[in-house]
């Protein structure tokens, strides 16, 4: 029998910054595995965000750019314009993608550009301390709506997954959590479809995860894990949202 | 190839693809929207990539992901885009890759208006974005002095790795000139294999490259910064370019102006002189590096008395005149910046007003 476990050659062998419960480090294995089984880890370039993955770089083995807040879309079609034999992707949080770096991704995915988001949606602001973020669930308390988020105030958290599916330019849009290792298992075919059309050359693609940040929500890793699954998997809703197969004949298998 | 008539936009354009730079991505502004319209029937034509970003500080960034692929890429804009812009070459030139940036100015400050100006002198000669960086600044007086600056720009974008800034006025983007593309200009590939991020696969080292601007250490980021210095330092050696105008002769003023402005300046200058009042010129062809030691020289004829800095502005290049002349004389200002292009007759009146 030979090896059932190894670490992904796309993964440096490293500890990582990330806090105890974070689910940044089970993305961050789920990518580097899916590079190594599509063999692309030689002609890939990642684009970090800013925020708690800000020093992604530092655990991946292949090509980085570490792009300013929320500006990674435009990074990244800057590079896949001009090298579309790259494959590019980005991996942005909640306050670089939903906030700052709205309008970057709502153009780079209307524009159908050919490269893959992996955006990480754990309802608060990390690496600056817990501040409320455009999918901080109302009455969430963070540290910059310390008596909860009103929403008569500022509005309902943005699901980004349905507002990007809801562009008329064929996507890969899905959702899904790393709460379990069901989801996990989910997640992981989701990024590599994602990546496996951005290789095919057919279309935008965004897998947005739904995580935990037991540190800025002030829980255990296994309370935050159960608040994710109580507060959020209601609103944010697993799932595809949008294939590039919809609406074409004689393709829908995916 | 022989001369052709063109406008300073289209062939800033042509002339990026000449100087073998087949990426631009750009956002429309007045009045550098025609280099856009150009370049999006061109690019495909010379199978080159063109793409209209959804806003300037969008447009900086596509600039900032394929300057970091190794590839050769340049935008133009205009003055309240420049300023959008900035954030994205404070991080270019962080992260120390070549990139060509053209600002045809108009008039500010915020949405000013859409005739030619020089008022984003100290955005591009002193900063703009933040941080510790340095632009190269070229400024062009006429149509074919753009397009060979374009060309020469890719090079020392290369050779320094640093964004490269064009500022030109509204006047070399929209006014028609006879140009042609000097075929030695075309700027051959460079290597880029120790920094870029163009995949592993093609480079015959197979580490990883990085393309960033974070060092949360001090001593690194320090060190980082020295490197820029040290990079600011070799262009302030290497890259002084100016032009004399009437130097020669025994000149009462010395006249400090660039761009479309100093063609005027070259008319006053002219008309002064038959009505027998010398008056010389230094023209900055470079804002940064500036010609300090020129234009001290300059000053320092026994008979010059006074220097004029003309500018289509309220004065910004100023200060740098008067650290060039180290207070030996008196520097005066004279401008306009609300569109108008100062006449030679009011250069020569504000002249002789120095002359009283």
């Amino acid at each position: 029998m030979g090896k059932t476990f190894q670490k992904p050659e796309a993964l440096a062998d490293t500890i990582t910054h990330y806090c105890p419960g974070c689910t940044h480090g089970v993305a961050h294995r789920l990518v580097a595995e899916v590079i190594d089984e599509l063999g692309i880890r030689g002609r890939t370039v990642g684009i970090g965000p800013v925020g708690c993955a800000v020093m992604m770089y530092n655990y991946f083995t292949f090509d980085f750019q570490e792009a300013a807040h929320g500006r990674a879309p435009a990074m990244a079609t800057g590079a896949k314009r001009v090298r579309p034999d790259l494959i590019v992707f980005t991996y942005q949080g909640d306050g670089d993608l939903a906030s700052i770096g709205l309008g970057e991704i709502v153009h780079a995915a209307n524009r159908g550009e050919k490269f893959t988001t992996i955006f990480i949606n754990n309802a608060v602001y990390g690496m600056t301390g817990g501040q409320m973020a455009p999918t901080t669930m109302p009455e969430q308390r963070t540290t910059t709506s310390p008596f909860g988020r009103k929403v008569a105030d500022v509005g309902m958290p943005i699901k980004v997954a349905e507002l990007l599916a809801a562009l008329e330019t064929e996507g890969y849009i899905a959702r899904q959590t790393l709460t379990k290792p069901k989801y996990i298992n989910r997640a992981k075919k989701a990024i590599k479809k994602a990546f496996t059309y951005q290789i095919e050359n057919r279309c935008f693609s965004l897998v947005e995860l739904v995580s935990t940040c037991p540190t800025n929500w002030g829980m255990t890793p296994v309370d935050a894990i159960k608040w994710a699954e109580e507060k959020m998997l209601p609103y944010y809703q697993l799932g595809e949202f949008k294939t590039p197969d919809q609406g074409q004949t004689g393709d829908s298998k995916s | 190839m022989g001369k052709v008539l063109m406008k300073g936009n289209e062939a800033i354009g042509e002339a990026a693809i000449r100087a073998g730079c087949l990426n631009y991505f750009a956002y429309p502004i007045t009045p550098q929207s025609e280099v856009a319209e150009y370049l999006s029937r061109r690019m495909p034509e010379v199978g080159g990539v063109f793409l209209q970003g959804e806003s300037e500080v969008a447009v900086s960034y596509m600039i900032f992901g394929a300057a970091g692929c190794g590839e050769r890429i340049f935008t133009t804009s205009s003055s309240p885009g420049i300023s959008l812009m900035s954030e994205g070459i404070s991080y270019i030139a962080g992260a120390q890759c070549p990139a060509v940036f053209v600002n045809i100015m108009r008039g500010g400050p915020g949405l000013g208006g859409i005739l030619p100006s020089q008022a984003d002198y100290l955005q591009s000669t002193k900063g703009g974005g933040h941080g510790d960086y340095k632009l190269l600044v070229m400024a062009p007086a006429s149509v074919q002095e753009a397009v060979e600056m374009v060309m020469r720009a890719f090079a020392l974008a290369e050779k320094y790795r640093n964004p490269i800034m064009i500022l030109g006025d509204g006047l070399i983007g929209q006014m028609m000139e006879p140009v042609e593309f000097p075929d030695h200009l075309k700027v051959e590939a460079t290597n880029k294999d120790d920094w870029a991020t163009n995949g592993m696969d093609t480079r015959k080292s197979k580490n990883r490259n990085l393309v960033k601007t974070m060092y949360l250490d001090p001593e690194e980021l320090n060190a980082h910064n020295l490197k820029l210095k040290a990079k600011y330092e070799q262009m302030a050696r290497e890259e002084i370019l100016y032009e004399s105008y009437n130097l020669e002769g025994d000149y009462k003023v010395l006249i400090v102006s660039y761009g479309t402005m100093s063609r005027v300046c070259r008319t006053a200058i002219d008309n002064l002189k038959e009505n027998g009042l010398e008056v010389g010129m230094v023209r900055p062809q470079h804002l940064f590096p500036f010609p300090n030691q020129a234009i001290l020289k300059a000053a320092e004829k026994p008979n010059c008395q006074a220097i004029l800095s003309v500018e289509m502005c309220m004065g910004q290049m100023v200060e740098d005149v008067e650290r060039s002349v180290q207070g030996k004389r008196p520097v005066a200002w004279y401008g306009k910046c609300g569109g108008e292009v100062p006449t030679p007759e009011e250069v020569m009146e504000e002249v002789q007003k120095l002359m009283n």
